[in-house]
């Protein structure tokens, strides 16, 4: 818990890189984001001021998660059936997204990012992930 | 899925020239065995994967890994034919070792995020894509036979 929190404080900077590699890496998620204007390259991608906007509205979202861990579901309850009701985001992209997460953080923290830590993010993202998809009908 | 652009070629190729299989291959297999626990059913004759550090250590581990990556490292020049080129691993990952393909797909994410640590800033948007596409078409290579 004290290491996601200590990583919580270093990783909330690099908002703008996480969101950005899922448009890139998995680039059928750039569907979800058409008015975004241009993504056609991933320099594009990276350089759109909408994307790195959206991507701080994420990793906001994911930092205030943290400091819910035993209530994931309630926390993302709303955000769950925006996703579901409004956006129609298949719930796989969640996932997806938790995959770019654990890298961004992999790549920023190189060694410190040992097994160990990277079991417990792996299960803060499968957490997220269910629970972003707990509301969906 | 699957279709190497001569860029994507090029990427995964010229990565993979700056890894140590050896390293690496442990590395994946460990931390595949620590972050995703259930799949240390596989390896009851290892010995020691009591904990993260047995399992980092395991002499067994690190062997399978570099195995694994070995032949990773054989498909990386057929990536026109990946189905061909695992078209025997996929029989005996069905037939013989019962392992669910989801699993490969596991193995695909802690190689990525290996390469991320390794490679640090190296490991690009590009890159990594690339690289995740690399993974996939092993994992769906891998599936392939199974029935």
């Amino acid at each position: 818990m004290v290491v996601l929190g200590e990583m919580k404080r270093k990783v909330l900077p690099l908002h703008f890189l996480q969101f950005m590699r899922l448009l890139v890496v998995y680039p059928w998620t750039q569907r979800f984001f058409d008015s975004f204007g241009n993504l056609s390259s991933a320099s594009a991608i990276m350089g759109n001021p909408k994307v790195k906007a959206h991507g701080k509205k994420v990793l906001t979202s994911l930092g205030d998660a943290i400091k819910h861990l035993d209530d994931l579901k309630g926390t993302f309850a709303q955000l769950s059936e925006l996703h579901c009701d409004k956006l129609h985001v298949d719930p796989e992209n969640f996932k997806l997204l938790g995959n770019v997460l654990v890298t961004v953080l992999a790549i920023h923290f190189g060694k410190e990012f040992t097994p160990e830590v990277q079991a417990s993010w792996q299960k803060m993202v499968t957490g997220v992930a269910s629970a972003l998809s707990s509301r969906y009908h």
